[in-house]
């Protein structure tokens, strides 16, 4: 009781009700599917969330092409849309910090796909790539590019590249805001005399932006690889897992487990594996933030 | 990087212009001709050769879905609506007052494992709304939290306490600590000085957060989706999901709905921008 009253009790005080809120509805339901995994738990007979199997779910999904295959097209999704997001975002920052009239309207323009629903942004995909309707066949029609549509989200090559696209429209303002303002705060002493010395465009960018912009870049991949998982939004609006599974990843293919089979305990299982994934993503570009941070800190 | 515009040759600076407005209409035409979309009737989209220009502008859509046509609509999109905000602005409200507090503990206060509890709420992030769902859906169908207003706010306010603490605490660091301790000397306690003097200078930071997890909760699909059953607590996003998975396919219909959940985003962006930028940064870097 003594130690609720002093002075050092505060910032637990503080904390507690976020503790509280994180404990009951994040931490309790990761035991919960931590526990149910290892069950045969099936949605239609309640009474199998008691039915303990161990590590029958995992061993089945090892042994499962659907899931591997799933977990390598998210993995390549993963990996194609941040590279891609990053080298696009960069180049769109670099262009926008020459322009100097009317550069707050580019980036306001710039945070719109931001804020925007990923459902929305799947609507919109989905619209404007409809075969019959959507405004690129439109487009390509009446330019003379094309007699037939073209089945964007329909064919099975194409369906994955609709959805990468997609992807790449939504977050690629992530990296080009952020870059954008590391642009901004970029010191200018290094980049004259870089100059001076007789540096080329491409060495300056090369041995001095580039190496200043490197935490902004891991601050970009760090908050992007918090919600890689929103890619479950789009690819179920747009396609949901289709044509014959060829965009199906690992988080379409969990809730069609769990909700669609009823088989919660494996589902869950599942559930495990994305969590892993996101947190390793998460943790590799956060340590890689901290280094670079170190490292600027040790060049001032 | 500042050009040097002695140097800099014309030609270079057209290219960067056309550069610049060719990403600036990739980024706007998508959203654009949704508006537009929404503002046209139904036979000009199914149109061959297409229309480009809307050439009968009409509220129709809008009227449908609100059900002041007489033409039938499936979708009771005036409730969904309702759902939203109150979900999103009840939840907001309350992760702001309690992520601000806990943003405040770790700007201040030096205190045994601070470290592994910052790391254990940003950890808490990264689990995927959709693995989250499983579990979330056994233990609320359980509990009789499915389907109702409260399951969901519930799970928002932890989606978006993490985040509301990792700004908050940037934003209160930003604020020297003399001001309130230069309070506290003329006579305030430190909850007086904190509403006085810092929670003033924070308020436009702590105005970015709660727009951001307005937003979050506003555009939130995969746990919405799982968590609710019926028009009790039906949101927007599932709403629009339902809307593209009917029989009859609405262009026109859905794109006055998705305009509806545009709306909001916009007008918040615009009010946000600045403030976030700065947050998400400094947070980070320093």
């Amino acid at each position: 009781m003594k130690f609720l009253h002093s002075q050092r009790a505060i910032p637990y005080l503080l904390l507690l009700p976020a503790g509280i809120v994180i404990l009951s509805v994040v931490l309790l339901p990761l035991l919960v599917s931590l526990w149910s995994s290892l069950t045969a738990y099936n949605l239609t007979r309640p009474a199998t969330l008691f039915q303990f199997v161990g590590l029958r779910n995992y061993e089945r999904l090892l042994g499962n092409s659907d899931f591997w295959w799933a977990f390598g097209r998210t993995f390549v999704f993963v990996t194609i849309t941040l590279n891609l997001e990053m080298v696009l975002g960069l180049g769109l920052a670099l262009l926008v910090n020459r322009i100097t009239l009317g550069q707050r309207t580019l980036r306001t323009i710039m945070m719109f796909p931001m804020m925007f629903s990923p459902i929305l942004v799947g609507f919109q995909f989905k619209y404007l790539f409809n075969d019959a309707v959507g405004l690129v066949n439109n487009a390509l029609f009446d330019l003379g590019l094309i007699t037939e549509p073209i089945p964007w989200l329909v064919d099975g090559t194409l369906a994955p590249f609709t959805i990468i696209l997609a992807e790449i429209w939504m977050s690629t303002s992530v990296f080009a805001i952020l870059l954008l303002a590391g642009l901004m705060a970029l010191p200018k002493d290094p980049l004259e005399a870089a100059k001076v010395d007789g540096c080329n465009a491409w060495q300056v960018f090369w041995h001095i932006t580039l190496p200043f912009l490197m935490p902004f870049i891991y601050i970009a991949m760090t908050i992007r690889s918090l919600d890689v998982a929103r890619a479950y939004d789009m690819v179920r609006i747009m396609t949901n897992g289709g044509p014959a599974g060829r965009t199906e990843l690992l988080w379409t293919l969990m809730t069609r487990t769990g909700y669609a089979n009823s088989q919660m305990g494996m589902a869950n299982a599942m559930g495990y594996v994305s969590i892993l994934l996101s947190i390793v993503f998460t943790v590799y570009f956060y340590r890689k933030l901290t280094q670079a941070r170190a490292f600027m800190g040790g060049a001032e | 990087m500042t050009p040097s515009r002695g140097i800099e040759r014309p030609g270079e600076r057209w290219a960067i212009r056309i550069g610049v407005f060719l990403a600036m209409l990739i980024l706007v035409t998508p959203g654009a001709w949704v508006v537009l979309t929404a503002f046209r009737p139904n036979i000009e989209v199914l149109a061959r050769p297409a229309v480009w220009i809307p050439q009968n502008p009409t509220l129709d859509n809008f009227a449908r879905l609100f059900g002041f046509s007489s033409a039938q609509q499936g979708l009771p999109v005036a409730q969904y609506f309702i759902n939203s905000l109150v979900i999103s602005l009840t939840s907001t409200l309350v992760a702001v007052l309690i992520g601000m507090a806990g943003g405040y503990a770790f700007a201040r206060y030096r205190f045994k494992g601070k470290g592994a509890l910052f790391l254990g709420f940003m950890l808490s992030r990264t689990v995927p709304g959709v693995a989250l769902s499983l579990p979330l859906f056994i233990i609320w169908s359980r509990i009789g939290l499915i389907d109702t207003s409260w399951g969901l706010i519930l799970v928002y306010m932890a989606v978006n306490i993490p985040f509301t603490i990792w700004l908050t605490d940037g934003f209160f660091r930003q604020i020297p600590q003399e001001l309130s301790e230069a309070a506290q000397i003329d006579g305030c306690t430190r909850w007086q000085a904190f509403w006085a003097v810092e929670f003033p200078l924070a308020r436009s930071g702590l105005a970015s957060a709660a727009i951001f997890a307005f937003l979050t909760s506003w555009n939130e699909y995969a746990l919405a989706s799982q968590l609710t059953r019926t028009t009790a607590s039906k949101t927007m996003p599932v709403g629009l999901m339902d809307f593209t998975a009917q029989f009859t396919v609405d262009w026109t219909g859905m794109s006055a709905m998705a305009v509806l959940i545009i709306i909001p985003a916009l007008v918040l962006t615009f009010i946000v921008q600045k403030h976030l930028i700065a947050g998400l940064t400094f947070g980070g870097v320093k």
